[in-house]
This record gives structure tokens, sequence and C-alpha cells, in this order.
């Protein structure tokens, strides 16, 4: 391949005429992608790997200590962390299980042919697009107890939607579900439409009837593909900050990577934060490799 | 099993004509052939008995009943699809049940089971069973989605060009066999081809479809050696009907503008093949024989060698006339020959409305 790519190049071309072969200019293209990541990515990511192992504290001039394993045992030992993963997985069911409901339940409805299919379908996009912070912003103003629109119209009189701790966590999927439901409703619509129309009339002859054509025919084709969607959404969720940290401050929406936020940057315990840090990033990794097995097992059948 | 029936069937898709003033009577147990060329409108009348598309116009009767408000699934048709249309992900044997699995009309596992096999038996897909049809062939996918409309024992089979997609020797067993089948269970056939082999070689009756149009329906012998008109007549055949201009003289078919003449005694009986008239005569290539001493003289333009018999293209004046010989016959081209036809086997066409003399009459 690369000696084909080689023996294509123009020989009047400019980059032949400045001297370069084909692996400058492949090397041109992809060194600074590399060099970024390495900067940006690698190397944060080893680096900090290396203080999970010590007392480093970024705030005061004390040189780091190793401490070995210490960290990682004291974390794993702590309920108050183990609580915080708790909110966060209930977080992440929550919110995901609504994504997919709606999501895919709104593309079901707009795999038709309707007036307007397209614009409705772009329309439906814009949450996904707006920033989380925003998002964030504008959704403590429909919660307000006082003048909220969302207590407003649904008679609610002074619900607290965010001050109240068995509500505030619901509060935000509400609105994680509501910001990113589309990307679902996205994925799903790709997979519902390259269903081919044949085998639903097939179904029909065959006289199944449409939960039986639903369950037989569409979910097993679209399952695939809403697969990657889930993964993408828990993956996300799970690592959710700007929505809860803007949202609310209640003990019950403390999502991981808030109690990691405070560790690290309020109580500058930098070296333990790094551990936390890699306790998520493993956790993550499990989580994802497990629905990664499930996906190629739905692929094959 | 049951009998069809369409009636002044039209059938519009925005400005697009698709079908028009549309009448097909297919008797119960009969093995109905649906020809014409891509467009014709043949899938279209397919999915209206089927009930996958409704006519703008006009009735269809299913045992003499108007079906027009029931669904695909009352109807009860099979459909097989060119696509075939297997359900993607499960294997065979569960394809094949997928039809009486719905819990509405849930059959015990025994009979399921039950029709399975035999379906696979009479399609010898039996060792295919568990596996999944994305390892199928194509010929074994066709099978599998014609066991599909077998185990449900519908009233009617609509088959839409379901061998157009396989290869000829393949295509050429299937046909055998699907006509055993059909003889077999004793089923009405719905079957759309563009192929005139097929129509031919399968049909109890013949439809021909052209522009959403029936221009002929009848055995495939009536199709064969009268056409009801021109477009009939080049259609059905391979090669087509030599078709050429000229008129009737004295009980002598004088080619106008090529100046030959051939002799047809009783040419002049057919009602309305008056002396003078401009016709077009039809003869199809086996009934056009080189003899020494015939009265016409060609040049041999080309030779096709079917290995059976030789199809000669003849070229006379500017006119080309196809002739089927048998295969022993020595010929080279541009070899000047000497040609005659089976004056009984000629076919008189009205040169304005390309329609059969003794169709008009």
């Amino acid at each position: 391949m690369a000696t084909a790519v080689m023996t294509t190049l123009d020989p009047n071309s400019r980059s032949a005429a400045r001297g370069m072969s084909d692996l400058t200019i492949r090397n041109l293209f992809i060194i600074p992608t590399i060099v970024f990541l390495i900067v940006f990515n690698i190397f944060p990511l080893l680096y900090s790997l290396g203080y999970s192992f010590t007392d480093f504290r970024a705030s005061s001039p004390a040189p780091a200590n190793f401490v070995g394993l210490q960290n990682y045992r004291e974390l794993l030992n702590d309920p108050f962390i183990w609580s915080n993963f708790a909110i966060t997985a209930k977080y992440v069911i929550v919110s995901v299980v609504g994504q997919v409901i709606v999501g895919f339940g709104v593309a079901l409805l707009l795999n038709r042919d309707i007036p307007l299919k397209g614009l409705l379908t772009t329309l439906l996009l814009l949450p996904m697009m707006l920033s989380m912070a925003v998002v964030g912003l504008f959704w403590k103003l429909l919660y307000d107890p006082s003048f909220g629109i969302i207590n407003y119209t649904l008679g609610l009189a002074s619900f607290e939607w965010l001050s109240n701790p068995d509500m505030a966590l619901y509060a935000v999927a509400i609105t994680d579900i509501w910001m990113w439901s589309p990307f679902v409703m996205l994925l799903s619509l790709a997979g519902l439409s390259a269903v081919p129309k044949h085998l639903y009339e097939a179904a029909a002859i065959d006289r199944a009837g449409s939960f039986y054509t639903f369950f037989r025919i569409t979910l097993p084709l679209v399952a695939p593909i809403l697969m990657i969607a889930i993964i993408f959404r828990t993956m996300e969720a799970f690592k959710t900050f700007d929505l809860a940290y803007i949202l609310t401050s209640q003990p019950t929406t403390e999502v991981i990577s808030i109690r990691l936020y405070k560790m690290a940057f309020q109580e500058w315990q930098t070296g333990r934060s790094c551990a936390l840090a890699y306790i998520v990033l493993i956790m993550i990794l499990a989580i994802t490799n497990i629905y990664v097995k499930y996906l190629n097992k739905v692929k094959e059948r | 099993m049951a009998h069809i029936q369409l009636k002044n069937i039209s059938k519009k898709f925005g400005n697009h004509t698709a079908l028009t003033g549309l009448d097909l009577d297919i008797a119960d147990g009969e093995f109905f052939v649906l020809l014409g060329e891509t467009g014709a409108g043949k899938t279209t009348t397919l999915r209206m008995i089927a009930g996958l598309e409704k006519p703008s116009e006009g009735q269809v009767f299913i045992d003499g009943v108007d079906v027009a408000d029931w669904g695909a699934a009352e109807r009860d048709v099979a459909l097989v699809l060119q696509q075939y249309s297997l359900y993607p992900r499960y294997t065979v044997r569960e394809n094949l049940e997928f039809p009486l699995r719905p819990k509405i009309r849930r059959l015990p596992d025994a009979e399921i089971s039950d029709r399975v096999a035999r379906a696979a038996r009479t399609l010898r897909i039996e060792h295919l069973l568990d596996r999944k049809t994305d390892r199928l062939s194509g010929g074994e996918m066709q099978r599998v989605s014609i066991g599909r409309a077998i185990v449900r024992k519908p009233r009617v089979f609509l088959m839409d060009e379901p061998l157009s997609a396989l290869d000829a020797k393949l295509r050429e067993a299937l046909r055998t066999e699907l006509k055993n089948l059909q003889m077999q269970l004793g089923a009405t056939f719905l079957f759309v081809t563009h192929d005139q082999i097929e129509a031919m070689s399968m049909g109890d009756k013949v439809g021909v479809l052209n522009h959403g149009r029936i221009v002929q329906t009848g055995t495939p012998h009536e199709i064969y050696n009268n056409p009801r008109d021109t477009y009939v007549a080049s259609f059905v055949g391979s090669p087509p009907m030599n078709l050429i201009d000229g008129k009737l003289v004295d009980n002598r078919a004088v080619m106008a503008p090529l100046n030959f003449e051939l002799p047809l005694p009783g040419g002049a009986r057919t009602s309305g093949a008056t002396d003078g008239r401009p016709l077009v005569f039809g003869i199809r290539p086996e009934d056009v024989y080189l003899e020494n001493g015939a009265p016409v003289e060609a040049r041999v333009h080309d030779v096709e060698n079917h290995g059976v018999e030789k199809i000669l293209t003849l070229r006379v004046g500017d006119a080309m006339l196809r002739a089927t010989v048998p295969a022993r016959t020595d010929v080279e081209i541009e070899q000047p020959v000497r040609f005659a036809w089976n004056p009984d086997k000629v076919v008189l066409f009205d040169k304005s409305s390309g329609i059969n003399l003794r169709h008009a009459g």
C-alpha cells in the first residue's frame, strides 16, 4: 500500500518540486496530532498515575512522598466514596433508560412519511447542540419553585425540585434526558430507516401483528446501533459533572465527578484525587467492555 | 385455494399511471403468468392483490368477495419476492416458523414442526434448517422464501420474479420444481416475470401486460401462435417473430418496400385481408425454411449456433429476417440462399393498428 502511494506522487507537483517525499507529507499530517495527544493526554495520564501513589498536594510546596497503594486502599474503604458511586449508578440508570425510551420512542414516531419530517428532526436535535452550562442554567430557572414554568404548567404550586434531596437527582436526570434523548433518537432513526421495507411487507403478508413484527424484526435489526447509543450515553452519564454541579448542590446529587472535583480543587488532595480518577477510569472501561462484548453478541446473532 | 378476479383496475402514482382498466380472471388452481417488460405494471398488479397497494379505481375479488377493505393479513395470500425477504439473524427453521408463530393464530408446536418439516422436504432444504439465512446461496434463499409461503397453506401464491436473480442453471431447475409444486399443491399461482421462456414453460395461462394494459390473455400456445398484435408477436418468442410490411395480391404476399414476394394461398380468407390493404406479415423463425428453388433469394448475414439448432439472420435488401434451421445445415456468412415460408403459419396484422386480423374480426 505504502509503496503504491509513493509511486503515485506526481513528479510535477509542487511537493515533488520542494523535494518532499510521500513519507514527509504523511509525517507532516500525523506528527502534530501525535504531539498534541502526547502532551495533553498521554503525558498527564501517566503523570497522574505517578501522583496517585503519593501524598502530593498541589497547594503546598512540600515535596511528594511515595505512599504506595495507601490512597487506593483508603478510597476503596471509604463509605462516602461508595455512596457517591451508588448515586452515580442510580443517575446513570435513570438517565440512560429514560433517554432510550424517549429517544427510541420518538424515532419510531418519526420513522414514517410525515410532512416536514426533516424540519421536525432538526428541531428535535436542538437540545443536544446547546452547551451543558446553558442547559443547566435555564433548567434551573424552569425548575424554580416560585416562578418556574414547570411548576406553573403542572400545577405543582411550590414543589421543590432541586432543593428536595429525594427529587434533586431525578431533576438532574430529567434535564439530561431532555438534552440527550435526541442523540439516541438520531441513532435509532438511522437504524430504523435501514430496516428494509420489504421485510415489513413480508411480515404483513405472513400475518404478523404489529407487536410481533416489532419484537421479531424491528428490534433485533436496530439493536446493534441502539447498543452503540447506550454505550455512549452510559459513558457520558457516568462522568456527568457540569449539569449536576450547576443545577444543585445536594449531597444526594454528589455524583462521583463532583466528589472528584471537590477532592482535587477544593480540598487540594491531588495525589488522592488522582487515585480516585484512576478508579473511575477503570470502572468506565470495565462497563464499556461489558457493553462491547454484548454488542458483539447482538451483532453475531 | 381461490379464484381471483380483477375488475377494471387502474392505479396512479402521482401523475404516473401504472395500470389502466385492467381485467383479469385467474381460475382456482391455475398457474397464471403475468408477462411484461420492466415497468409494465406487473408488480403493481401483484401488490394490489396482496393488499400492499390500493387500486385507484376498480375492484379486487377473491372467491367472489370484494376485498377492498381487507389488509394483507386477512387476504391470506403468500408473496415471494425477488429479493427473498428472509428475516435476517434467524435460522432457516425460524424463518419457516415465522408465519405460524404469531400469538393470535398460534398453532400447536407439533403442527408447526410438522409443517416446517414437510415444507423442507418438498423443497429439499432439510439439511439447511439450522443454518442462519445469511449463510445461504441465492438458490437456497429463494427456496426458503418459497418454503415460508407454503407452510402457511395460503389461498393464493403470488410470486414476483422469484427466479430472476438466480443463475441460468438454477433458474431452469427451480422452474420445473415450482411447476411441480403447484401441481402437487393444486394451488392458485400468480407468477410475474419479464422472461417469456418462464411464462411459456410454466403457465397454464399467460397474460401479456404492456404499459399498464393487458394486451392478451391465453394459453402459452395461443399467445405464441396467434398473438393478438405486433407487440405480443415481437415480445414473446426468442428469437421473436419476423414482422414484414407488405400487402396481399392474388394470394401472394408482396413485401412493399423490399420487392420480394411469397405465396400465401388462402390468405384472403382471413377476414379483412383484402387485396392491397397495408398489412404486416408475421412469421416465426422456425416456419421460415431454406430450400433450393425456393421463391426468394437472400444472403446469410449472421449465424448463431445454439447446439440443437442454428439461428440464421437472412438479409433481403435492407431487411433482416430470422430463420431457425437444424444445426447440421451448412451455411457460411454472405452465402446466397433461397428461402420460403410455411404459409399456414403466417399471421396477418393490420399495418396501422398492429392488431391481428383474426382477433380484429
